[in-house]
């Protein structure tokens, strides 16, 4: 029997198999930031450990900084003291920082891909659920928690049960004016908020094969969100052209040899998945969510499901969630007005994410009365944002183009939607108070976002284009 | 203190709510701390407090209700989704609570609450449901969580269902191993494995 793209990634990283137990799995990169490695650089001093191959971990400050005069001091003394905690951390423990100011800022899974670090075949793990991103390179990437970040600093390795391994291919063409983000909100709204639970996820298929890599990440980017343990795409010549000249690549005289070895990590043909699930890609709407878990998705122009298409069991929840929502069963969401429009996050804040929006707003003016917020990805993002005129773009427009961060994807720092307000977001949760205290979220792709912003409410791009 | 855990056996607090994800059990704008500790008095927050003020506590939620105290809190399914931060389940831990029970846990927050001695025993659906009517109806329904068996069970019934842990982490926790010393235990092998990779 063949092998799976994750068998393959998985073998090759086997310290021990432990009997009726998990396997210690050696890790090739480490991402962490400010909030979940300090508790983890303490338990290491408290075992008189220094890390263990600092070459191997990669730091940044994203959660918990401004979006706004990142030169200045962060005002808010927690989170100061936080990111100065990481800064000291890193300078003990002899690991590269990628702090505020540095010029390759950013957030965490934006800066691991542009600057060459993230590669095929490898396994990446960070302190954060969103690490699946990486996988978009065919690489074995997910998120831990903080005591299994402070297992990777002491040893370089994570005690892991092989989780079941799911296949989801989407073949077909993409209708217009639908996106990535539109096909990951689309499959988790079919299976769930939990559906892929215990399950590791490579997507595949002729729409997928035909995405861009900021694109592909957006799909990864997600699987945490019905429950996957990590997605993944096998890599192709879309993924080693990018790789191909970015700081961290293979160099010139290396580049052959890994070439060769990333050429081998695909899915073998006979090779047998778990489960196995396949979509038109015809069938794909642009997206939004109407409730607080990223499965409560349907098409723009749909309606949200009644009482009675609701099973018994699950109606408690169904209406909590709608009443916190400020919706109601049955009821169609589109032409709803929305007060912000946030687009960033690890999900779309890439510099694809950012033409895209001003190929749609160039020459149109934001709607009065809704406050919109760009947040780039990264130092890099932002800096070619301003290069090829897109700030232009957004100062025209009335949006506001601020620095790089998570910002208000989890509210960490200033950038909180008020209670009760309408958020159209490009982020990835929209979780009760995700956003600040009682702020309601709707997720959509960074097209979607880009109507509201100009309509002032819940849009159907494709009557735009 | 001993870290390890194997009977519990207490009152439970029951939150039927499906799909409880790690925002809600501790809210982002707490994970500013560099400390593990001190996390439980912010457990579920805002479904606790109205306008995030102590002073309004919303009546309707369990944890307000003074009845309600245990070791053991039962969440419904799929507990514990969305963003992996481990302040979650110190959260829970610093609140009191030793034993999570759901029909389904997010894979995550089950690795990160075995890594720190706070049990999840995941039951049937059915199980599930007997345990929040029986607890929902009597606030001092007791229920007795056995690690060495793998059994939970309802005292006031006897009804039981085993549970399923691996073998490694059950050792662990009856013992109050933590992976970490294990892979310290072993970093003469990862070095070989590393010396040994193309």
């Amino acid at each position: 029997m063949g092998k799976t793209l994750f068998d393959k990634i998985w073998e090759k990283h086997v310290v021990r198999q432990i009997d009726g137990g998990p396997a210690v799995l050696y890790i090739d990169k480490h991402f962490i930031h400010e909030v979940t490695s300090p508790q983890a650089f303490k338990g290491l001093e408290k075992r008189g450990l220094k890390v263990f191959r600092p070459q191997q971990v990669v730091a940044t400050a994203d959660h918990n900084v401004p979006t706004v005069q990142q030169h200045l001091p962060i005002k808010d003394e927690l989170s100061r003291n936080q990111v100065q905690q990481l800064i000291d951390n890193c300078k003990h423990h002899d690991i590269e920082l990628y702090g505020l100011g540095h010029p390759f800022q950013g957030i965490v899974h934006v800066i691991g891909p542009e600057l060459g670090v993230t590669q095929p075949g490898m396994t990446i793990v960070c302190g954060d659920s969103h690490t699946s991103t990486h996988g978009a390179f065919g690489s074995i990437a997910f998120g831990i928690g903080t005591s299994e970040v402070e297992m990777v600093m002491a040893t370089q390795c994570l005690m892991q049960s092989k989780p079941k391994l799911m296949r989801i291919n989407v073949e077909g063409t993409l209708n217009k004016g639908v996106v990535s983000k539109d096909i990951v909100l689309y499959i988790i709204a079919q299976l769930s908020a939990s559906g892929a639970t215990g399950y590791f996820v490579e997507f595949a298929g002729s729409a997928i094969r035909g995405l861009s890599m900021e694109a592909r990440m957006t799909i990864c980017n997600m699987s945490i969100e019905m429950g996957a343990r990590g997605g993944m795409i096998a890599p192709d010549d879309i993924t080693f052209d990018y790789i191909k000249g970015r700081l961290f690549a293979p160099g010139v005289a290396q580049w052959e040899r890994k070439l060769a070895a990333w050429k081998e990590l695909y899915t073998d043909a006979d090779a047998v998945f778990d489960r196995e699930i396949t979509i038109a890609a015809a069938d794909i709407e642009p997206m939004i969510t109407y409730g607080t878990n990223p499965g409560m998705g349907m098409g723009v122009s749909g309606h949200i499901p009644a009482e009675h298409e609701i099973e018994a069991k699950e109606k408690p929840s169904f209406l909590k969630s709608l009443d916190y929502m400020g919706l109601k069963p049955g009821t169609v969401i589109k032409g709803r007005k929305v007060d912000y429009v946030f687009i960033g996050s690890c999900t779309n804040s890439r510099i694809e994410d950012l033409r895209l929006v001003a190929s749609f707003v160039k020459g149109r003016k934001k709607a009065d009365g809704v406050e919109v917020w760009i947040v780039p990805g990264s130092k890099q993002v932002e800096k070619q944002a301003i290069a090829e005129g897109i700030d232009k773009i957004f100062e025209e427009a009335g949006f506001q183009l601020r620095q790089p961060g998570c910002s208000a994807c989890l509210a960490m720092n200033e950038d909180k939607i008020p209670a009760g307000k309408y958020c159209i977001s490009t982020s990835n949760r929209n979780f009760e108070g995700r956003q600040g205290p009682s702020a309601r979220t709707l997720l959509a792709s960074p097209l979607t976002a880009a109507v509201a912003a100009i309509t002032g409410e819940v849009g159907d791009v494709r009557e735009f284009l | 203190m001993s870290k390890a855990i194997n009977i519990i056996k207490s009152t439970a607090v029951p939150v039927n709510i499906e799909n409880i994800d790690t925002d809600q059990i501790i809210p982002a704008r707490f994970l500013k701390a560099t400390s593990r500790d001190g996390f439980g008095k912010n457990l579920f927050r805002d479904w606790r407090f109205q306008n995030d003020d102590e002073q309004q506590p919303k009546q309707d939620f369990v944890m307000n209700n003074p009845a309600y105290k245990g070791r053991i809190l039962v969440g419904a399914r799929n507990f514990g989704c969305g963003s992996s931060r481990e302040h979650a389940a110190w959260a829970i831990k610093d609140a009191g609570f030793d034993v999570v029970v759901s029909s389904f846990f997010a894979d995550i927050f089950r690795n990160n609450s075995l890594n720190n001695f706070l049990l999840p025993v995941q039951v049937s659906e059915a199980f599930l449901q007997q345990l929040f009517q029986a607890v929902e109806q009597d606030a001092t329904a007791e229920i007795e969580v056995n690690l060495e068996e793998q059994t939970i069970t309802l005292l006031a019934t006897g009804a039981r269902e085993s549970f399923d842990i691996n073998s490694y982490k059950k050792t662990c926790l009856l013992n109050g191993y933590d992976d970490i010393d294990y892979l310290l235990s072993m970093r003469n092998d990862i070095v070989a494995f590393e010396t040994a990779r193309p």
